[in-house]
């Protein structure tokens, strides 16, 4: 799907994955991947079928980018796997590489003017080009400030740019920085907490943080019986109930 | 060049309730009806059933029964010293676009709006001095008064099987109901929705203080019924997943369940989906219509259909838009405050507080689209002296829940960290512990909130995007900060552990996030042409075998959900087409 030229740093890496890979050994995310994936159901997407966290649409700078992203935003702790164990990333590549991120439904006309903030969206990028652009001027600063890219800056480093980016402190130059924050943000939390079918909230971990039944829901009999109650809940999504 | 169809009695563009409402009805009384809608079908069965349609991503995120903006949209802007741009992606208000329309998405909420919107100048000026009206507020009255559109709401609340309270049978106040609201012929055809604690909690603390709480009605069956046209509904199972989705028990009233499939049953009537209306036809006279001129969207062929009345019928604002494409009607002009269509664009306000309490379990995603608790003290109360806060309408304040789903609603205090472990552990432990009591004002018309053509910007049919020009105004301001201040200390009273208090919209309109889809205003009812797009019946001033029915009609926007009125409109207006096919010419 990456159709973007690489840079000579890419190389190495392209190199070791595609070793990796006709070696029949997973790729370097993929080896992550939980036994939850397993889980899921062939009626899904078919990439889920596959036992690897295969990318269709983010280039290797991109996945180094998001998983180490989605990490830092999303730890392991007590309460849920981290991120890229909660396929968050894999979320993020299919949407951005589906019909949302090309796209669909985005008015695509110009004149293309800046506006008032109150006028809303007016880039003339489609959420994939947004991410692609984003996530390369957020490298740029951070070798800028930190001589590497995000993935490779240490934990409070990757916590000081993320507050740049969503207080706009932080400029990515032609990029309205809270446009791309904005867009961001929205695909970690829906790569949580959308239904497990579009890659992300594996094993509904996301739902079981708060206790959301997920797709299950005739509560006629619950309003009264559960009212003021913690409801015994094991979410189902809707791969469960096809 | 367009292929040239058989004539018709009626054609209907757009098929959701209005549109479907109106299919039914004149089908019934014998005439030849064609609907042209530019969306699909689409059925509970196929389409709405467990598990596809308990997505949110797909339903909320991604708008899937919505307009899709690629096509079509509009430009928006504050005020007319700004350059307009387009809307590139829904944001603020989410019409629909599939057979159903909006009817299929919506929560249920049902108002009967009384005399003090349809009389709202006439009554503010005889209380308070026509100087308390500011002189950039255009609101008139509407020309139609509460006891002529009595019955037609009881119709349409039994046809969309509305649950609730009556507080005023024929003038006899009743406990546990409104008792603000007009008086109504007979009860609610079903008794109110099971209540949630969060609705619980603020109708304790509402009549604490001396409010008259009483259950939202709305179009969730509470038990299984059968409506007056022999539709079956089955009753409300609180899941949840109500506003933005159809409904898979067939328990909230929606037009492709009702009145569409009636319509449908009749040889008289025929439903062109994939259909897209790009122009109303005049004759060589400018004084009738001659039918629409659509386009097939699966093949791009041009059609004409002719039709001896044409009744618009899709959401309020892309009425407008077609009466401005088609040339119907005096364009409205700010400036020099002449002409009618376009005029008296209006939206609504509100405010929210979000209350903690340590303990309690809402369970928030357990409930109904109307799964609320209400007070019109603030609204419809005409004993609420407005003079000392001096705004013009009113606000209804509601606490409970409807379709607040994971992605979007993740309630945490306000400065709690947006991600890592911190973020986590709040999400996790404030989810089940909050509620909110939210606020929706009235907006009242102001000469420079209006809609017209966009100079610049183009549809996928290369015609003019239609332009919105809107913000709020220091009426509404006022409202805003009275509504504001009543929530945060009714939420004080409750004693929460803490809470995100509201604030009043005092910020220039944004289109983006979400906030009402009750546009309304455009094309207007009233009793005078030069003031108004259409009489009393909906019926075109300009051209009298044009009706343009939806909230599109509304001379300004009340605190309440328009699609009551909307409703009875429609009604009102069938019963009027079916006098004017009689004897055709001007009903005013």
């Amino acid at each position: 799907m990456s159709d973007q030229p690489m840079k000579d740093h890419d190389v190495g890496r392209r190199d070791f994955l595609r070793k990796a890979v006709a070696g029949g050994v997973a790729a370097t995310t993929t080896a992550l991947a939980p036994p939850a994936l397993a889980q899921q159901p062939a009626a899904a997407a078919p990439a889920q079928e596959a036992p690897t966290a295969a990318y269709e649409f983010l280039n290797l700078d991109e996945q180094a980018f998001v998983e180490a992203l989605v990490n830092h935003m999303i730890p392991a702790d007590g309460l849920t796997p981290k991120g890229t164990d909660l396929g968050i990333n894999v979320y993020i590549d299919r949407a951005l590489g589906g019909a949302w991120g090309k796209g669909d439904r985005l008015y695509m006309q110009g004149p293309w003017k800046i506006g008032q903030p109150g006028q809303g969206y007016q880039l003339p990028l489609t959420p994939a080009q947004l991410y692609r652009a984003g996530i390369e001027a957020t490298n740029a600063y951070c070798v800028r400030t930190y001589k590497k890219t995000f993935d490779k800056i240490d934990a409070t480093q990757r916590e000081d740019v993320l507050i740049g980016l969503s207080t706009g402190k932080i400029d990515l130059g032609a990029l309205p920085t809270r446009t791309f924050w904005t867009t961001v943000y929205q695909t970690v939390m829906e790569g949580m907490f959308a239904d497990p079918i579009y890659g992300g909230n594996r094993g509904k971990a996301g739902w079981k943080l708060i206790g959301f039944p997920g797709a299950l829901a005739v509560n006629r009999e619950n309003v009264e019986k559960y009212r003021d109650k913690p409801f015994p809940t094991d979410p189902l999504g809707i791969a469960d109930m096809s | 060049m367009a292929t040239r169809l058989k004539e018709v009695d009626v054609v209907i563009i757009g098929l959701g309730w209005t549109g479907g409402i109106l299919a039914k009805e004149l089908t019934d009384a014998g005439m030849k009806v064609v609907a042209i809608e530019r969306g699909e079908t689409r059925s509970t069965e196929k389409d709405y059933s467990v598990p596809n349609v308990r997505d949110e991503l797909r339903y909320v995120q991604r708008h899937d029964l919505m307009m899709n903006t690629a096509r079509d949209t509009l430009t928006v802007r504050n005020n007319r010293s700004e350059e307009a741009l387009p809307m590139r992606r829904l944001g603020s208000f989410l019409p629909g676009e599939v057979v159903g329309g909006s009817g299929v998405h919506w929560s249920g909420h049902t108002w009967r709006w009384t005399d003090m919107e349809f009389k709202v100048r006439s009554l503010y000026e005889e209380r308070y001095g026509k100087t308390f009206i500011p002189a950039d507020m255009t609101i008139q009255d509407w020309g139609i008064s509460y006891d002529e559109l009595e019955p037609y709401y009881d119709k349409f609340e039994r046809t969309a099987a509305i649950s609730g309270k009556a507080g005023n049978i024929r003038g006899e106040i009743l406990a546990g109901g409104n008792p603000f609201e007009s008086p109504r012929s007979r009860e609610y055809p079903l008794p109110p929705l099971t209540p949630i604690l969060a609705s619980q909690m603020f109708t304790d603390a509402a009549r604490n203080a001396g409010y008259h709480p009483f259950p939202r009605p709305s179009a969730n069956a509470s038990r299984a019924y059968t409506n007056p046209d022999g539709s079956k509904f089955g009753a409300c199972q609180y899941c949840g997943y109500c506003q933005r989705f159809g409904c898979e028990a067939n328990a909230k009233g929606s037009p492709h369940m009702t009145v569409i499939p009636i319509a449908m049953r009749s040889p008289d009537f025929e439903l062109r989906t994939h259909s897209w209306v790009t122009r109303v036809n005049k004759d060589s006279t400018g004084k009738k219509v001659t039918g629409v001129t659509y386009t097939n969207v699966l093949n791009g062929e041009e059609f004409e259909q002719p039709a001896a009345v044409v009744l618009m019928c899709a959401y309020a604002i892309n009425n407008v838009h077609l009466m401005l494409l088609s040339g119907i009607g005096k364009p409205y002009d700010p400036v020099s405050q002449t002409g009618v269509v376009g005029k008296n664009y209006c939206y609504q306000t509100g405010a929210a507080a979000t209350l903690f309490f340590e303990g309690r379990h809402f369970n928030p995603f357990m409930n109904a689209g109307g799964s609320n608790a209400s007070i019109d003290d603030f609204n419809i109360n005409w004993a609420f002296d407005r003079a000392p806060h001096g705004f013009v309408g009113g606000y209804v304040v509601g606490g409970g829940f409807n379709t607040v789903l994971p992605i979007g609603y993740r309630p945490v205090p306000a400065g709690t960290p947006q991600w890592g472990k911190a973020w986590k552990a709040a999400t996790a432990k404030w989810y089940q512990t909050a509620m909110q009591i939210s606020a929706s004002g009235s907006v009242m018309a102001n000469r420079n909130n209006y809609l017209d053509l966009d100079p610049t910007y183009k549809n996928a049919f290369g015609l003019p995007l239609m332009r919105m020009t809107f913000d709020y105004k220091e009426n509404e301001h006022k409202m805003g900060r009275h509504a504001a201040d009543f929530i945060n200390q009714t939420a004080k009273s409750m004693n929460p552990t803490t809470m995100n208090p509201a604030t009043a919209r005092t910020d220039p309109w944004t289109v983006v996030p979400y906030q009402s889809t009750h546009n309304t205003g455009g094309t207007i009812m009233g009793t005078n042409p030069r003031t108004s797009a259409l009489n009393k019946y909906l019926q075109s001033w300009d051209c009298h075998n044009l009706f343009v029915v939806g909230a599109n009609a509304f001379p300004h926007n009340s605190a309440y959900n328009p699609t009551g009125p909307v409703g009875a409109l429609a009604y009102w207006t069938a019963d009027a087409i079916k006098r004017y096919v009689k004897k055709p010419g001007p009903l005013v």
